[in-house]
């Protein structure tokens, strides 16, 4: 006969990770993203991000366009900010090819990317806010309100409302109609009481003190090192923004600050957009009055052939520095383009920011990061 | 503003400080050999004076006879910049990873290696970043249809 096995009556509790699967659907991933967590009862002790659930290659598909047909697909990456894309780009081939921007032209293309500056952080407060559960969808709204104006504006220059494709190489599609100027100085004067509005209504919020405060701190060296971008780096106390260390445009001519946080958590990068849409502001009340009469574009023939070479240009987007790197072979289209994204490299430091924190604390980080899944996936 | 170094003097300091790496230099860019390129790169990151902090942007080119890896460096302290470039051949293209110098190289050489197929030795995790594995060819070089 067979012994009858023994009863093990080692009775310790013992805990084993397990993986948790978040995305590519979920509420909170602002789109398509998908994560790996790894977790030892609620806590995350390890991360890895999944991407490619947007990948539209949109770098080879530029390949078989002209240059000026290249613009429209940069509205498709960062869509929260797609006149930020357009100006990237077109700064690139400008560089590329060595050709100057009147005046008006340019002041129009700064007046254009603050106003997008500010509608994409009311966006990226918003959703952070409703992703923290604070009083969901009130905030949200709120902002939708102040962005539906700047959205309004950009219908009257361009006739549209989220894919702009604006600017051209050389300038813009439109120099901005007469009755732009007035309703853009109603804005200027009627916002700040906005911002202010919400920094009340949140600033005392319990809710949202508790869940950012010391949570997912991002610490500078391994901001720099990670090669964080925007309002994600300055959050971490770097004073780095490419409006000012590397001025393109006319930004060379404003009087603004590069605000910056303390410690890199959640509330830092929080407060860092609130703190830059007053900047902004600033800058639209020195470019309105700075702003010069003129033609708005150069002439820029209709095939465009840069000589051989390549050039990286790049501009401050509300998600951070975003460059193209292009090569030209002297044909009507780009022998290779390069999109230096902001955002995908935002979340190189994800893992870093989550890791000990709770499995609530992930989506609060990572809606702290704002991102665009067209941009990160491309 | 930020300061494009000349790529000539950049590549003389790189030739006393590791030296037969520099192939070639030109205006804003120098050209290494493709083993040397971590050394190069510690070189640029460590040497005071030049102190490239900050990766700006890794990407790569096909141009059918080689594959060039470009790296596009920063330096926040000095505020100035540099191209460093490497050329490997197109059947068995590998590089060292410089993922140990800057985090921020661990997406892009993935994407990299995803689009144009250039291995990066000693990366932790050399896995294709946006497409599965599994797919066939390297969908940024030029002859891939």
């Amino acid at each position: 006969m067979e012994p009858v096995p023994s009863v093990s009556l080692d009775m310790e509790l013992k805990t084993e990770p397990f993986v948790l699967n978040m995305g590519p659907q979920h509420p909170s991933t602002h789109g398509v993203f998908r994560m790996r967590v790894t977790l030892d009862g609620e806590v995350v002790v390890g991360l890895e991000p999944v991407f490619g659930y947007l990948h539209r290659g949109i770098e080879k598909l530029a390949e078989t366009r002209t240059y000026t047909q290249v613009i429209p697909l940069t509205d498709r990456l960062l869509y929260l900010s797609s006149m930020a894309c357009n100006h990237a780009y077109v700064r690139s081939v400008e560089k590329l090819a060595g050709i100057k921007v009147p005046e008006r032209g340019e002041y129009i293309r700064v007046i254009i990317d603050e106003l997008m500056r500010i509608s994409s952080h009311l966006m990226a407060v918003g959703f952070f806010l409703n992703d923290l559960g604070c009083s969901v969808y009130t905030p949200l709204l709120y902002m939708y309100r102040e962005r539906e104006k700047i959205l309004d504006m950009f219908e009257m220059v361009c006739g549209q409302r989220l894919t702009y494709n604006y600017m051209r190489i050389g300038g813009v599609s439109n120099d901005v109609p007469e009755e732009f100027m007035p309703i853009l100085k109603r804005f200027v004067a009627e916002m700040p009481h906005y911002i202010d509005e919400y920094e009340q209504l949140l600033a005392q919020n319990e809710i949202l003190l508790a869940r950012t405060k010391g949570v997912g701190i991002l610490p500078r060296d391994l901001a720099i090192n990670s090669s964080a971008a925007g309002p994600v780096l300055r959050a971490s106390g770097v004073k780095w923004d490419i409006r000012k260390a590397d001025p393109y445009s006319v930004y060379d001519r404003f009087d603004f600050e590069v605000p910056i946080g303390e410690v890199g958590d959640n509330y830092d990068r929080y407060r860092v957009r609130i703190m830059e849409m007053h900047q902004s502001l600033r800058i639209l009340e020195q470019a309105m009055k700075q702003f010069p009469a003129g033609e708005a574009n150069a002439k820029v023939p209709q095939f465009l052939r840069p000589p051989v070479g390549e050039a990286y240009g790049r501009v401050e987007t509300p998600q951070g520095e975003m460059g193209f790197y292009l090569v030209s072979d002297n044909s009507i289209a780009p022998y290779r383009m390069h999109i230096r994204p902001p955002a995908l490299l935002n979340l190189t430091a994800l893992r870093d920011m989550v890791i000990g924190w709770k499995v609530a604390d992930v989506i609060a980080t990572f809606g702290s990061i704002d991102i665009a899944m067209g941009e990160v996936d491309r | 503003m930020t300061k494009p170094l000349i790529g000539q003097e950049i590549a003389r300091q790189i030739s006393g400080g590791v030296p037969q790496s520099v192939v070639d230099s030109g205006q804003s860019w120098v050209l290494v050999q493709p083993e040397s390129v971590l050394q190069v790169a510690r070189y640029l990151k460590t040497t005071p004076g030049l102190e490239f902090d900050y990766l700006t942007c890794l990407t790569g080119t096909d141009y059918l006879d080689y594959i060039e890896v470009v790296y596009i460096l920063t330096s926040m302290k000095h505020n100035h910049s540099v191209v460093l470039k490497t050329r490997c051949n197109r059947e068995k293209p590998e590089v060292p990873s410089v993922v140990e110098l800057w985090r921020g190289a661990d997406f892009q050489e993935r994407e990299v290696y995803d689009l144009l197929g250039v291995k990066f030795a000693g990366h932790p995790n050399m896995k294709r970043l946006f497409l599965w594995e599994g797919f066939k060819g390297h969908p940024l070089r030029r002859d891939y249809l």
